[in-house]
């Protein structure tokens, strides 16, 4: 008889998140798992904790945010670490300096954990490969949002229980979203069955190759799905025109008050923000009962501290 | 007493008690013979009269009109402060809130790349005010004191107790910060490389203490 050595802990070695597509099943588990420790941080009278003191974090943002930025400063702030700010408009970016040469430049000031969003696919790797400093993904272009699709399937399990055969349908610009790949990668590795859906001009090319369904039409997949995660029509990424207009747009796959009267009566209701109202949702559906929005913010603060804490963990222990 | 690995002193095995081997007493075995020497300084019976030891010195010092409440340190002294919940609770009358500490996040080993294989955050449920309360903090073995400074600091961040009490299943000694138990269940010198095992029914299916 084998002595059953139960549920033996992962060893978290990662230094840097870059992407969910890399991680396996158990590791995005344990991160879930480790935020689930650091919700309670959030609502007692002292709202902080000490397993980041001293260590410095950069936010190295390319791009405007509001919900991952200021997520990230909050949840780093509640680790106890030192935060710098890093916005393109006022740094010398705008004079000419590349990335890495402001990276490195940040990294010579004492950073430890680097947070950076980037217009260009892959530039979380890159630097990556070229500090010490821990390295966090908070967007690369169209690649990935890791932490993003961390508190999506976070936000799922703690309602549903869990990922497991529970299907869901990311609706809209899927070409143009990060978001959409990230929850893909984590929502398919727990088990889930995922659904693309939006018209064919905002689907990304090679969209076969992975492990998706695709669906033109809202109508045919709202009865069926458990949750649903509306996406952005991001303009300012899209050349040309993908759709005749945005009534027209909106008209077919916009998530109205008239579709979810045909969705189940327990369907989870997501966006990442920032939510186009009127065009990609209804008001009455962003704010209404089935709506997990702002749980999906609260998620995200109690996701990044884990992140945070096992990047730094990851790091101390492999010096 | 003779088992089929040889001259050890299973204290406690069921074989003992009523002739036929548990689940509990061959994992008990598989242990012996892993780890080779191994002595049991506390079974059932004696747990079981340490807590009730502890439980009516922590009743006897209570100050009137104050209320108590038990928090216990992840994981084991989250069971014991269960068990503990539950005597005080049957003594006095009336309930007693019982919590459980998570303090992974307060260690001080954390940044150290000496520190112990990677920590596990995991959830901290208390589930009541601490304000104005005499909290008895409890965790298994009371060895180097860390875990209790930890523990201290992470309750002081959630309010402000009226008083902070430890009590411990065991005190094995070696202490390296200035920090006592107020309640003992048993007191051991173990040497530095010793491993002080407490093990529970809930987690380990069943009640021993062994020094390895």
């Amino acid at each position: 008889m084998a002595i059953r050595k139960k549920n033996k802990p992962l060893t978290w070695n990662r230094k840097h998140l870059l992407g969910l597509r890399e991680l396996s099943s158990e590791e995005i588990k344990f991160i879930l798992d480790t935020a689930e420790g650091f919700e309670e941080i959030s609502t007692r009278s002292v709202k902080k904790a000490p397993p980041l003191r001293g260590k410095v974090v950069v936010n190295l943002f390319f791009e405007d945010s509001t919900r991952t930025r200021n997520s990230f400063v909050l949840a780093a702030s509640r680790l106890s670490a030192d935060i710098i700010e890093f916005t393109m408009k006022t740094s010398s970016v705008s004079k000419g300096e590349t990335l890495l040469d402001t990276a490195r430049n940040m990294e010579a000031m004492g950073t430890d954990i680097v947070v950076i969003r980037h217009g260009a696919g892959g530039a979380a790797k890159l630097l990556s490969r070229n500090i010490d400093s821990c390295v966090i993904n908070a967007g690369d272009g169209f690649c990935e949002h890791p932490t993003q699709g961390l508190l999506d399937v976070y936000t799922i399990r703690k309602i549903k229980g869990t990922l497991e055969g529970v299907k869901i349908a990311i609706v809209g610009d899927i070409a143009h979203s990060r978001v959409a790949r990230s929850d893909l990668w984590a929502m398919t590795k727990l088990g889930a069955e995922v659904t693309f859906v939006g018209p064919p001009t905002l689907m990304p090319a090679g969209v076969e190759q992975l492990p998706v369904s695709v669906s033109y039409s809202l109508d045919e997949v709202i009865e069926k799905v458990d949750v649903i995660n509306m996406l952005r029509i991001q303009f300012e990424r899209i050349g040309g025109n993908p759709f005749p207009s945005i009534r027209e747009y909106s008209h077919y796959f916009g998530l109205t008050v008239e579709r979810m009267k045909r969705a189940k009566p327990d369907i989870l209701v997501m966006h990442p923000g920032p939510i186009n109202r009127g065009l990609e949702m209804e008001s009455e559906v962003a704010d209404g009962q089935n709506s997990v929005i702002l749980e999906q913010v609260k998620n995200g603060l109690a996701v990044r501290m884990a992140v945070l804490f096992l990047v730094n963990q990851a790091a101390a222990q492999s010096h | 007493m003779k088992t089929p690995f040889g001259k050890t002193s299973p204290g406690n095995l069921a074989f003992v008690r009523n002739g036929c081997y548990t689940l509990a007493d061959f994992r008990v075995f598989l242990r012996l013979r892993l780890s080779g020497i191994m002595t049991v300084i506390l079974n059932r019976e004696q747990i079981e009269q340490a807590l009730d030891e502890v439980t009516a010195q922590i009743i006897a010092d209570a100050p009137e009109g104050v209320d108590l409440a038990v928090i216990g340190i992840r994981s084991r002294g989250e069971i014991l402060a269960q068990r503990l919940a539950s005597l005080l609770a049957k003594r006095l009358g009336k309930d007693v809130p019982c919590g459980t500490l998570d303090i992974t996040l307060y260690r001080d080993d954390l940044n150290s790349p000496h520190g112990d294989s990677q920590p596990q955050v995991r959830t901290t449920e208390i589930g009541f005010n601490i304000d104005a309360k005499v909290i008895i903090l409890v965790d298994d073995v009371l060895y180097t004191g860390r875990s209790t400074r930890a523990a201290m600091d992470a309750l002081i961040d959630l309010g402000r107790p009226e008083a902070v009490r430890l009590a411990v299943l065991i005190d094995r000694g070696g202490r390296e910060l200035p920090i006592q138990a107020d309640y003992i269940g048993h007191k051991t010198d173990a040497a530095p490389g010793q491993l002080v095992q407490v093990n529970l029914v809930e987690s380990d299916g069943t009640d021993q203490v062994v020094i390895e």
